[in-house]
């Protein structure tokens, strides 16, 4: 039922897209005020999300250690695995945000005439790796149509990301790896029993819209094929705040922008503001300098404990009786 | 519940994976005997100040819970969602990518999905997305919300007492969410409303009063501690005196109180002794600050702080320059990434330094509390034992790592650097069971109690299956740990599923291996069993 609900919601947005275009040719609420407004929902919430956050307070400085601590000067520490410094804590934030370091541990666990038998898993890193990376070399490519002339280092990437030649237009690695991976995140979650079993709709429903995404763009480049320079009329008119919607751009590109305006609105109220929340979590990017250095918790009080003189006047008498020292005889 | 009437281990490990047709939030949870603990006597919440103590049973229909008992729970976790970071980002952040499902030992052992840690936490999410989150008050269950129903908090106890917050899988989570820490929330909120287990409750409260979990008054831990001294001079020939409260010594001396009060502790206890008896350390035991343990961190923050309070009370009454701790798992979380920040600064102390060797522990110069592995490991890089490892050849040896030593401060090296000084034979169980993946004994969190004992032993199967692979492999018959509750659960687990292994605390095996000035010929090992005698060693 919950993937159901994703799918038709999907369908929905899709629908409400071509109908709007096609149908009753909104073109200025599709192509300026939604995208505007979708935007402006992004920033603000997760801006918002982040602040929150943020302005929480960290008590206790609680690190998940993954390596032999640094003690005794003779042993060996993993300065990222389980990092005492800065420069460590550093590290082990850029394996972990660039390269899914945690992720990479995963292992898969069989249950053989009742021994657990442990095998490596890493195709869940793998896909993880490739849909957030292609992600990301994705919406860098499509900066050439917010610059004009487009910097030299947008135009590298796209060249590096097309640099097989494949078809013409020239197929992007990364538009190949995003579908391919964002199709297995989907299946996964859909093969494997116990992945099926705790998804929610805000699990399927996001990887649905990207896989829309990812497609209306596909077919936009290669098979309902647009016209670009008006694409980037539109892009830059928004960026210098004097929208125009061109003449005769086709309807596949304004259901793909509805897709994205949807995704950026949604963002900030769903799980994708992961994409934040991993910098803050407090047992990766604290220092296991615990004994070290003294960690202040904001708000520590008070409380009431029993003193050594309330367990004394307790017992004085047996601890007399046994031999051991008392303060008051 | 006692073993026998469990059933057989074939039976029991046949586990699976497979999740059930209905979806959870249609499974309320159901007690079933010897997988949940009795609730906590109305005595122990009334000696700490606690809420709501009445007689109840978890299996109850009624559980008297006060009468605004949801206001209470929803008031409680908007406090700690503005308290802590870490709470309310771990609500917030997880995709269920499921890479924490199959790492966690009550999962792997029971098969029930909701013991998954991303389920687990899913629990309390549900909740906090239905009263802390626009999209799951409009959307309800599209958004993955549910209402705080009197079977959500039944399914709360249920399940965060049946996670011993060792902190697996919060290395495999890509985000670092640590269930240990949505599970000290959970039971902090069931906590206000009085659903509490007597196995933390009653340690905790007799922590307050007499200053350690089994209860023993002052006179009672000296009558302990000079009979374990009477074994080590029946069995070594060496007379110790054991020093409590004696003010001016240079090092106070604190171990989880099980170590001197029940086996196989009171071998590694035996170990402490002689230990220092060797060195000469200036040291001293406080009756008062008889317990490194702290099962505050199994009820809540303020209760932590509350226990841990007496040890920096103690040290500065006693005056002593810095303190020394014992092998202990969770123990050593409280003092490694709590103490400091909740009792201290411990300004009153002096930067720890090991007066046999000069050592500066630079790694405890805030806290100034040392770990005994870190201590042993200096004394013996610096010469300054002199070891028999061949006293310990009839023994085949593995390590245990506790989960709190190794997720909680990556203490990985130490304590094998003293095994492999004190012991020829020594195996490492499989790369996945050991250091920062270690496997919990099933027992710890205040789980250890033997109305609990099917769920302790499901939960340990991982640990224990790790154990049986090197015991085929190896001939492993000693199962090394650092930590009081692995010596008491582990034992009865290794009984259960891998007979002929027993369990020992590291400082144990230095004690046997010990050669100390003025002994006599030692016929047996610390637990009077024939040790080996000197032909019959051989190295491998």
């Amino acid at each position: 039922m919950n993937l159901g609900v994703s799918f038709a919601a999907v369908i929905l947005v899709i629908v409400i897209a071509l109908g709007g275009v096609a149908g009753i040719g909104a073109y200025s609420l599709f192509g300026i005020i939604i995208p505007y407004a979708a935007f402006i929902v992004f920033l603000v919430g997760v801006t918002y999300r982040i602040v929150v956050w943020a302005k929480s307070p960290v008590p206790f400085r609680i690190p998940t250690t993954c390596g032999q601590q640094k003690s005794l000067p003779w042993i060996k520490s993993d300065p990222l695995e389980s990092p005492h410094n800065t420069p460590g804590v550093i590290g082990r934030m850029v394996l972990e945000v660039l390269f899914f370091r945690s992720l990479f541990r995963n292992s898969k666990v069989e249950l053989r005439e009742g021994k657990p038998i442990y095998g490596g898993a890493k195709w869940l890193w793998l896909a993880g790796l490739a849909f957030h990376w292609s992600f990301l070399i994705i919406v860098l490519r499509h900066l050439r149509f917010f610059f004009d002339p487009v910097p030299a280092g947008i135009n590298l990437l796209a060249a590096l990301d097309g640099l097989f030649e494949i078809g013409v237009p020239t197929l992007f690695l990364t538009d190949a790896l995003f579908l391919i991976s964002v199709t297995y995140l989907f299946l996964r979650r859909l093969a494997i029993p116990c992945l099926r079993y705790i998804s929610l709709p805000a699990d399927y429903f996001p990887l649905l819209l990207i896989l829309a995404i990812g497609l209306s763009g596909f077919l936009m480049r290669h098979v309902y094929k647009v016209d670009l320079y008006k694409v980037k009329e539109l892009a830059l008119g928004w960026v210098r705040f004097q929208p125009q919607i061109p003449e005769g751009i086709g309807w596949i590109f304004y259901l793909h922008l509805f897709l994205v305006s949807v995704l950026l609105a949604y963002f900030p109220m769903s799980k994708l503001v992961h994409m934040g929340g991993v910098f803050l979590s407090p047992t990766r990017n604290l220092a296991n300098d615990n004994r070290m250095r003294r960690h202040v918790n904001p708000w520590n009080y008070p409380v009431k404990v029993h003193t050594y003189e309330e367990y004394e006047d307790e017992f004085r008498d047996k601890m007399k009786a046994a031999g051991i020292p008392v303060e008051k005889e | 519940m006692s073993l026998a009437k469990l059933p057989k281990p074939e039976e029991l490990s046949k586990v699976s994976l497979q999740p059930p047709a209905k979806g959870w939030m249609e499974n309320p949870a159901e007690f079933k005997p010897g997988t949940w603990c009795y609730s906590a006597a109305p005595k122990n919440l009334k000696t700490l100040g606690l809420s709501n103590p009445r007689e109840w049973k978890p299996s109850d229909a009624d559980w008297k819970l006060p009468e605004n008992w949801r206001e209470i729970i929803l008031q409680g976790m908007k406090e700690r969602l503005e308290r802590f970071r870490s709470f309310r980002l771990f609500m917030d952040i997880c995709v269920r990518c499921g890479a924490c499902a199959d790492k966690c030992h009550f999962y792997i052992g029971s098969g029930d999905p909701k013991n998954m840690p991303v389920l687990r936490a899913e629990l309390l999410r549900s909740v906090y997305r239905r009263y802390f989150t626009r999209s799951g008050r409009l959307l309800g269950k599209m958004a993955g919300a549910r209402d705080l129903t009197v079977d959500v908090l039944k399914e709360w106890f249920y399940y965060f007492y049946q996670c011993t917050e060792c902190r697996r899988c919060s290395i495999f989570c890509p985000y670092g969410i640590d269930q240990a820490e949505i599970t000290m929330m959970g039971r902090e909120l069931l906590n206000l409303v009085g659903c509490n287990i007597n196995w933390v409750l009653e340690p905790a409260a007799n922590c307050f009063r007499t200053g350690n979990h089994l209860g023993i008054q002052p006179h009672g831990m000296k009558d302990m501690l000079d009979f374990i001294a009477q074994d080590v001079e029946d069995r070594v020939g060496v007379h110790i005196e054991v020093p409590l409260n004696r003010k001016g010594a240079e090092i106070l001396f604190v171990t989880p109180s099980a170590d001197f009060f029940a086996d196989p502790g009171t071998y590694t206890c035996m170990g402490y002794l002689m230990l220092f008896k060797e060195i000469g350390l200036d040291y001293t035991f406080s009756t008062y600050a008889s317990e490194g343990g702290n099962f505050g961190l199994f009820t809540s923050h303020e209760m932590i702080k509350r226990l841990n309070a007496k040890i920096y009370a103690e040290a500065k009454r006693l005056g002593v320059k810095w303190i020394l701790g014992g092998e202990c798992g969770h123990m050593w979380r409280v003092l490694h990434q709590y103490m400091d920040t909740l009792n201290g600064p411990a300004d009153f102390l002096e930067e720890p330094v090991s007066p046999i060797t000069g050592t500066k522990f630079e790694n405890a110069k805030s806290t100034r509390m040392v770990h005994i592995t870190e201590f042993t490991a200096d004394l013996i890089w610096n010469n300054k034992l002199k070891l028999a490892p061949r006293r310990n050849d009839h023994l085949r040896v593995t390590f245990h790592d506790s989960c709190n030593p190794s997720r909680a401060m990556g203490l990985l090296e130490e304590p094998r650097y003293v095994i492999r000084k004190a012991c020829n034979h020594f195996y490492e169980m499989p790369e996945e069971t050991i250091r920062e993946k270690t496997f919990c004994c099933g027992g710890g969190a205040g789980l250890g109690t033997d109305e609990n004992l099917e769920m302790r032993l499901r939960g340990g199967l991982p640990r224990a299956m790790a154990v049986k692979h090197v015991k085929e492999k190896h001939g492993v018959n000693r199962l090394a740990c650092i930590c009081a509750i692995d010596r008491a659960t582990l034992p009865p687990l290794m009984e259960y599923w891998v007979p002929g292994v027993e369990v020992t605390g590291v400082h144990e095996l230095v004690g046997n291996a010990l050669v100390m000035k003025g002994e006599k010929k030692r016929e047996t090992d610390l637990r009077g069993e024939p040790q080996p005698a000197k032909e019959e060693s051989k190295n491998v």
